[in-house]
């Protein structure tokens, strides 16, 4: 007994309480909704969230100083195979993401959701004296390096989460206001050359969003049925499993980036603020690990990736109720998909291993 | 190492944090926001957009109404027949779905040119049929590949169908596809809703007049359907209710034998029941198939419907204007003798021509009729003396009486499209023609008006209500062929039959004058040798219309082109003291009435008043033309 009980100790000694907590109510919303919405893969996702849970405890394990010899050569890794993608890469559904490595097609643009600030904050631990514009130069070229391949492929889903991780970084590292308001003043103005840069189908994304009315049947059709989910669900929603929209299937992609329709439906603008409280309670227990990490480096891991939760949060529940172009993000912890809840996974095993080393270099 | 103040640092990176975190709550409470606009404010209309989402109605097409003779007889049906149907929106490739069935199931080039033509047409997930009237073999062949195929169905659909086959098409019509123009009738009517799912709509004939009573209520089935269309559940369901059937006036074994009567001659016939105005045969032969159009006409056999120099297509019963000839001879002793103008008794001396304005117009009997008095002028259909008649009534006389009786006009028969016909005065010649000196009413012109010729032109439900106006002495009434509406929901009846239309301001004894001369033209006269040995009285008048102006010549029946022939025509009633049969034939490029016309007439009264079905069609009497000419 006494073995268990001591095995089951050291499992349990990395793991952050609330943090824990609050990934296992999101896990356990997502299986009542893939219930809902697509029963038979909640094997799967079992599945995907053993696998997921088990890289998170790997990863609370590892301690952030081990944690930083990784960043450059992980980094090293996602640009090479971001190349790869490019040159060799499979396409899939119009888009150039996966790499067939012949056992295994993974998707490296999504290495460096994680890759990107780590990175970065190694590069700022490194340069810790007070960092001179010279530094956010160098960090903005480590970022815009992956992000220009992930853009490529095109996924522009994956280059705005990556984006908002490096930015979270820099951001958090001191980047001076001076140079941020200059910086979003520039790109406001160089928005009409970005719209000429965009695919096709990303500038009908846009178009989509601002009137869906336009093409009811064709492009605006998601956001449309997804908009009328959410609002006919009403207060208290139409109960669970009784969404009409989602059960007959007007809803586009409703157990993936869609399932918050499901969610809105079914339970309503209460199980919406419920949501929502829940994610600002990870997010707040995220930066509150990152306020009282040991190192700059965790300090800045730890925000970007609290950071990255809420980007993930708030641009999937913006799209599905039609404030925000679609882009394909996921809603954290909650739509199916083994790869998005690993990364995820892997960011809440990082936090919990800053949490737990705040004390020991400072000692 | 510089300088560098870590708390300093620290606090700097928390204040960044701090903004952070105000920036999550800014988010967070934009989206709140969003979702109570959703949820709370824009409820209503989001609720209503999820039900009109949800729920999809599903027409159920009620069977259309049939069509039955007097006797219950069925002249139209419908029956149920398994189709091959696809749904384009559930089918990926359609050539390829449609390469992959032929493979299975017989399916023709036309057939695809139909679909093709279908699927122009139609709505999105509709289904179209790509084969129709499967066997039953197909069926099951197909059934046992359906897993292969997605979108393609079979389904049990009703056809129009008409047993009689080309038998009374002129009367029933037919129904076809629902076309552009249908629909604007049908959103004339207010009736889209009950519309939606039916592909089918009346042409012509009983179809197209009775259509809004034949259609029926459509039934719908609310369903929930998901995004693709497919229904998942019912949810409730109104029953459609079936057509109305239409009983007929029709007697179609009447209308069987007058059919026959004409062999492959072209014509018309109309029988009309005195008392009341129905019809009990109306033929125009030759006749068409309507069951052709049912599923949509192949354009091979339309041209040749089309361009057949019969003309099948054409109603001749009610849009052929042909010239009465000496069926209008009764008419005109009627006139005569309501206006006045001559007596019974008054006799003239006929000596085988009337000269007017230094213009010989010639009677048919070489050196004349001699002495002819009423009886006799009908009876021998004497020419001179109605000659003489038209100018002493003149013509503005001739054509208000006329008019009176229906002639020139449309009698109102319950079949859309009938013909006017022409019935000459001074005023229609002012509107019928431009130039002024055409314009003048010739004094000379009303002298072959008389006869029936000239510019007169009348169709044969005209001449046919006319006939029997006088056998009903006088009362008349609107032809029409359904005699009452059986409402299926009630069982009730609706009549049809009309109460009179008028009474006309006629003598009874100078209808009964005309009567007995009518009489006397089946028993002694021109139509003798047709009604010869006959067990009922009947009475009847012969005609001759010209089709080929003679300037003089005499008219030699071989010598003239087929399609130049004069038409043949008899008008008669039965029996003569109580009339319950009236009607007026017509052959085209028959010759003689009595040689042509008064045979297919004895035929048909002989089988409504007796009962007896000839052997073959009516013979063409050609010794007759003597005793016209006597």
């Amino acid at each position: 007994m006494n073995i268990l009980r001591n095995l089951w100790l050291r499992l349990i000694a990395p793991i952050d309480g609330p943090l824990m907590l609050m990934t296992a109510l999101l896990a356990l919303v997502a299986l009542g909704m893939m219930a809902s919405a697509s029963p038979e893969r909640i094997p799967n996702q079992l599945m995907n969230l053993l696998v997921a849970l088990t890289v998170m405890r790997v990863m609370a394990q590892i301690p952030p100083q081990r944690l930083m010899h990784f960043a450059l050569p992980v980094y090293l890794i996602g640009i090479f195979l971001l190349v790869g993608v490019a040159l060799f890469g499979d396409i899939s559904k119009g888009a150039r993401r996966w790499l067939n490595l012949g056992f295994m097609r993974i998707q490296p643009s999504e290495l460096m959701k994680i890759a990107m600030p780590l990175i970065l904050a190694w590069f700022f631990q490194k340069h810790e004296t007070m960092p001179r514009l010279r530094d956010y130069a160098v960090a903005t070229l480590l970022l815009l390096i992956p992000l220009a391949l992930i853009a490529r492929q095109p996924d522009l889903g994956t280059a705005i989460l990556v984006l908002a991780a490096g930015f979270y970084v820099i951001f958090f590292a001191g980047l001076p206001w001076k140079v941020l308001i200059g910086l979003a003043v520039s790109a406001l103005a160089a928005a009409p050359l970005a719209w000429g840069l965009l695919h096709d189908y990303q500038r009908n994304r846009i178009l989509t969003l601002i009137d869906p009315e336009k093409d009811p049947l064709g492009k605006g059709f998601h956001i449309i049925q997804s908009t009328i989910a959410i609002g006919s669900g009403g207060i208290f929603g139409k109960g669970w499993g009784l969404g009409s929209q989602a059960q007959l299937e007007f809803l586009p992609e409703r157990h993936t980036d869609f399932i918050f329709a499901v969610f809105s439906e079914e339970i309503g603008l209460i199980g919406n603020l419920a949501l929502l409280i829940l994610y600002a309670l990870l997010i707040t227990r995220g930066l509150m690990i990152s306020a009282y990490a040991a190192t700059l480096f965790g300090r800045l891991l730890a925000g970007a990736i609290t950071m990255i939760f809420f980007t993930y949060a708030f641009v999937n529940m913006g799209m599905v109720s039609g404030i925000l172009p679609v882009v394909g993000v996921p809603l954290p912890f909650i739509s199916y998909g083994g790869t998005a809840l690993v990364t995820l996974c892997i960011g809440i095993g990082i936090l919990m291993s800053i949490h737990k080393n705040r004390m020991l270099v400072q000692k | 190492m510089e300088f560098k103040n870590p708390q300093e640092e620290l606090e700097r990176f928390r204040h960044r944090l701090g903004i952070a975190g105000g920036f999550v709550l800014f988010c967070f409470c934009l989206l709140f926001a969003r979702f109570v606009w959703l949820q709370i404010v824009q409820h209503d209309y989001y609720q209503t957009r999820a039900e009109d989402n949800r729920i999809s109605l599903v027409p159920i097409v009620p069977n259309r109404g049939l069509i039955l003779d007097r006797k219950g007889e069925v002249l139209a049906h419908n029956y149920s027949a398994y189709t091959l149907e696809l749904t384009p929106s559930r089918s990926r490739d359609l050539d390829k779905t449609i390469d992959a069935l032929a493979e299975i199931i017989d399916i023709q080039p036309k057939d695809r040119k139909r679909f093709k033509k279908l699927l122009e047409e139609s709505k999105n997930f509709e289904s179209l049929p790509i084969r129709t009237r499967l066997t039953d073999e197909e069926v099951a062949k197909f059934i046992a590949h359906r897993y292969r195929f997605s979108g393609v169905d079979i389904k049990a659909r009703l056809f129009r169908q008409y047993p009689g086959g080309a038998f009374a098409s002129h009367i029933l019509g037919y129904i076809g596809r629902t076309t552009e123009r249908d629909e604007e009738k049908i959103e004339e009517r207010d009736q889209e809703a009950n519309y939606r799912g039916t592909e089918h709509f009346g042409k012509t004939g009983l179809e197209l007049r009775y259509e809004f009573d034949l259609h029926g209520v459509t039934g719908f089935e609310k369903v929930e359907v998901d995004a693709g269309g497919h229904a998942v559940r019912t949810l409730t369901r109104s029953a459609p209710v079936a057509g109305n059937n239409l009983t007929l006036t029709i007697d179609a074994e009447l209308q069987r034998i007058a059919e026959k009567a004409f062999g492959d001659r072209k014509g018309a016939l109309v029988a009309i029941e005195p008392a009341t105005g129905g019809l009990l045969a109306m033929v125009s032969v030759p006749n068409y198939d309507p069951n052709m159009f049912v599923d949509g006409i192949d354009t091979q056999n339309w041209r040749e419907l089309n361009e057949s120099p019969d003309k099948p297509m054409v109603n001749r019963a009610l849009n052929g204007a042909y010239p009465p000839g000496s069926t209008f001879k009764p008419l005109m002793a009627l006139a005569a003798l309501t206006l006045g103008k001559r007596t019974p008794n008054q006799t003239i001396s006929d000596p085988g021509f009337f000269n007017f304005g230094g213009h010989h117009f010639r009677d048919d009997k070489k050196g004349g009729h001699g002495l002819v008095d009423m009886y006799k002028s009908i009876v021998h259909s004497c020419d001179t003396y109605y000659y003489m008649l038209a100018n002493d009534l003149g013509i503005d006389n001739i054509s208000a009486f006329m008019g009176d009786l229906g002639l020139g006009q449309r009698t109102g028969v319950d079949i859309d499209g009938e013909s006017e016909g022409v019935l000459p005065s001074q005023a229609w010649k002012k509107k019928r023609f431009k130039k002024p000196e055409q314009q003048k009413w010739y004094a000379g012109e009303t002298i072959s008006i008389g006869i029936g010729q000239g510019y007169n032109a009348y169709t044969p439900i005209q001449l046919a209500q006319a006939i029997a106006t006088i056998a009903n002495n006088g009362v008349m009434f609107r032809p029409h062929l359904v005699k009452f509406i059986t409402d299926t929901r009630s069982g009730g009846k609706r009549l049809i039959e009309p109460s009179p239309l008028k009474t006309l301001a006629l003598k009874q004894e100078h209808i009964d004058v005309v009567k007995n001369a009518m009489v006397g033209v089946n028993t002694e006269g021109t139509g003798a040798r047709a009604f010869a040995g006959a067990e009922y009285v009947s009475a009847g008048k012969t005609g001759t219309a010209q089709v080929f102006s003679l300037k003089g010549a005499e008219y030699k029946e071989h010598s003239v082109k087929k399609e130049l022939r004069d038409h043949a025509l008899f008008v008669a009633f039965a029996p003569a003291d109580k009339p319950t049969i009236a009607l007026a034939v017509l052959v085209e490029n028959g010759g003689f009435g009595a040689q042509a016309a008064a045979p297919i007439a004895r035929q048909v009264l002989d089988y409504y008043l007796l009962g007896k079905k000839p052997k073959a069609p009516a013979p063409v009497d050609e010794d007759a033309v003597e005793a016209e000419k006597e």
